[in-house]
């Protein structure tokens, strides 16, 4: 008699402990080989999008928070920018200041979640606590001038609604003395680790035309060396003020986009640094009228977020509310490749790959 | 006093059951049976404790408190979710072979028993003192495998499927350099029997004459109890909880429990094999050897701990690559070694 092998079906998600929510794929495996994998996005689905057009311009802005809910700043400033640009607005030198600075401290606060969280996928969960105890501070900060902690809704069309009250600054400088030393830790724990190297290294490997043919972006596809920053390649807002590089990987694979991760939050505190030394006094509201009514026309506008490029495209029809809004959110776009790249690996392997192409699902289902 | 303690409480028995006029042959057997549930009794005990003193450990390593609120520092944590899960009802799914769903959970808990049977608690205080007990512990030791196997082969479920594989691949691995690597122990003591092999080492413990058998077995004592980084089998974020992932209630508690008491045979064979058992280091006396022993095995448990919360998990290729590639290979040199060391020492007449 002949033996045979068989391939079989696993449902990993949308309850399964390390899909960062409520993501699904559905593994074709053999053995312990991916023969092919479907992600399955949409169980988070809200329809912000819908829900936006019966909403005010400045209504619009909480929903944008629950996007990517670990870095919340960003998600705002991304859909303000766009309102901002379809009304020509100028914004006050602070208010772009105050931008950067709580941007970068989303930034640093969602890196250190993923950073976490693809150790605790691996099952390093000491990795995924001390992350945690860390981003405790920068949340303790965003509280401080925004009033919560996870969904912000801090930014306004024109400005930010409210300015960083003096004890922000000395907890600030705190904070930055101490983010070096997080870093090095995170890197003592994980980065060195013979058995995270060889769960990571060469695992994943994205290339850098395939990146780019699927759209990829932010630490995933930078990861692959390709250099592409918004914030360096075609800086917006005020990021051409700042000295900072941009981390890039070599191989492409899961370590590489963790190790970037790490390099970039350094990044972050150097930049809040800089505007930090550069922030001067004055008023953090544009000129905007009490009724926000943008000229008929559309606008599509792009910011470097955590997780990629954050694009928001607006169609506006001269009223008070958005005739249309679509954000391009990176975790999605992300997401394209994955059925191709977990191809012919094994199944803890694809744990760690989705761990490091960092997705909220928040995001990815809108 | 303190010294022989358990060993007066059971001359007490004994005495007792034999003043009421009980045939001897009975007297043996009850008293057998007592030991057996004190055993159990202390198993049982042990492994509440060591839940508690995992989470505290972890805590610390993760800079968190752990559990303060159930009881004086929160010691009745571990009872207080135990008597949760007792509550909770036992789920049967569709498909599962019944029996053998509803037998495992209850028989994981034989091998730890019957290992701790043969360990040496101190000075003459071993429940059953027989003369194969290296062959005996090895060989109940490996029957865990197949508890697991069949949880996970009953359970009809892929996850769960796939961790009762994990299971066979890895425990058959790692049975091998760990068997190897106590053969090293077993040629210096010229002995199977356990209290024998304690007090070979009573001029230098096992550990310093042996020490590459001492991490083999570590590492391969880790893997056995499938606790981190080889805790492919319920590796939580690939496979959910692997064998158990089908359990709820008391079953999953039984193996939750199961796994505390594996820790504890391991360390404890670590103990006798490597750390002079119940001998007193530095001719320290006035405490008592089963104080002694119970502090050095809390400590190899103390390291398991440490390693957990601390390493990433393997992948299972890497895994079998350690096992067969390293391991293997490593033992047998160590046992070549010995070998040509014992010769040698023989022949300048040590």
């Amino acid at each position: 008699m002949k033996t045979q092998t068989q391939t079989y079906s696993l449902n990993l998600g949308p309850q399964h402990p390390s899909t960062h929510g409520v993501f699904r794929i559905i593994l074709e495996l053999d053995g312990e080989f991916v023969v092919k994998a479907t992600p399955v996005p949409g169980y988070l689905h809200r329809g912000i999008e819908k829900l936006a057009e019966a909403r005010t311009y400045t209504q619009v802005i909480p929903y944008t928070d629950r996007m990517d809910y670990l870095a919340g700043m960003l998600m705002n400033w991304g859909y303000v920018m766009s309102v901002e640009k379809l009304m020509s607005l100028e914004i006050p030198e602070r208010a772009e200041y105050i931008r950067v600075i709580v941007g970068e401290l989303s930034r640093i606060a969602s890196h250190m979640m993923s950073v976490g969280a693809l150790g605790a996928d691996l099952g390093a969960l000491t990795a995924f606590t001390y992350t945690f105890r860390d981003r405790e501070y920068v949340m303790d900060l965003l509280e401080m001038t925004s009033g919560s902690r996870m969904t912000f809704n801090y930014m306004r069309v024109g400005g930010v609604v409210k300015d960083f009250p003096p004890e922000f600054y000395p907890a600030l400088k705190h904070f930055l003395s101490e983010l070096p030393g997080m870093c090095d830790e995170y890197d003592g724990l994980l980065t060195g680790n013979e058995i995270f190297i060889a769960r990571t290294k060469n695992i994943g490997i994205i290339t850098p035309e395939m990146g780019i043919n699927y759209s990829l972006s932010g630490p995933t596809i930078r990861g692959s060396g390709v250099n592409l920053d918004l914030r360096k390649t075609r800086p917006y807002s005020i990021y051409d003020r700042f000295d900072f590089q941009v981390p890039l990987g070599e191989n492409g694979d899961c370590y590489d986009r963790f190790r970037l991760r790490i390099e970039e939050m350094r990044q972050s505190g150097k930049i809040i640094q800089q505007a930090l030394e550069q922030i001067e006094e004055g008023p953090i509201m544009a000129k905007v009228p009490k009724i926000i009514k943008p000229p008929v026309g559309d606008v599509y506008t792009e910011i470097e977020s955590s997780k990629g490029i954050y694009g928001s495209y607006l169609v506006s029809d001269g009223s008070t509310k958005p005739y249309r809004i679509h954000f391009r959110r990176p975790s999605f776009i992300n997401l394209g490749y994955l059925g191709d790249l977990c191809k012919g690996w094994k199944l803890a392997d694809v744990i760690a790959i989705l761990g490091s192409i960092d997705i909220v699902l928040g995001e990815v289902d809108c | 006093m303190l010294e022989s303690i358990f060993i007066e409480i059971a001359d007490i028995i004994r005495y007792w059951f034999l003043d009421l006029g009980t045939p001897e042959l009975l007297t043996e057997i009850i008293l057998m049976l007592i030991k057996l549930s004190a055993i159990l009794g202390f198993i049982i005990v042990n492994a509440l404790w060591l839940v508690y003193m995992e989470r505290k450990v972890a805590a610390y390593i993760q800079s968190r408190i752990g559990p303060i609120h159930t009881g004086p520092k929160g010691l009745l944590q571990t009872a207080a979710d135990i008597l949760k899960l007792m509550g909770k009802e036992i789920i049967l799914p569709d498909g599962i072979n019944r029996i053998i769903f509803i037998l495992m959970p209850i028989l994981i808990f034989v091998p730890p028993l019957m290992t701790w049977a043969v360990i040496p608690f101190g000075r003459d205080m071993t429940a059953v003192d027989i003369d194969m007990g290296v062959f005996y512990i090895l060989a109940v030791g490996s029957l865990s495998t197949i508890i697991f196997w069949a949880a996970g082969w009953a359970s009809n479920n892929k996850y769960s499927l796939i961790g009762g594989m994990r299971v066979v691949a890895q425990m058959v691995s790692y049975e091998l350099p760990l068997v190897l690597g106590l053969l090293g122990v077993v040629m210096i003591s010229g002995s199977l029997n356990l209290n024998q092999i304690v007090i070979a080492q009573d001029n230098v413990w096992f550990i310093f004459t042996q020490p590459i058998a001492f991490l083999i077995y570590l590492i391969a004592g880790i893997s056995e109890t499938n606790r981190a980084p080889f805790d492919l089998v319920e590796g939580e974020s690939e496979i959910i909880a692997g064998p158990y992932t089908e359990y709820s209630g008391m079953g999953f508690a039984l193996f939750f429990l199961a796994e505390y008491a594996n820790m504890m045979v391991v360390s404890a064979v670590c103990t006798v094999m490597f750390l002079g058992g119940w001998l007193a280091p530095f001719g320290m006396d006035f405490i008592p050897s089963w104080v002694w022993f119970f502090l050095k095995m809390y400590f190899i448990i103390f390291l398991f701990m440490w390693i957990r919360w601390t390493y990433p998990r393997m992948r299972v290729d890497h895994l079998m690559a350690f096992g067969w590639k390293v391991l293997v290979p490593l033992s047998l040199a160590n046992i070549f070694v010995t070998g040509a060391c014992i010769y040698i020492f023989r022949g300048i007449g040590w």
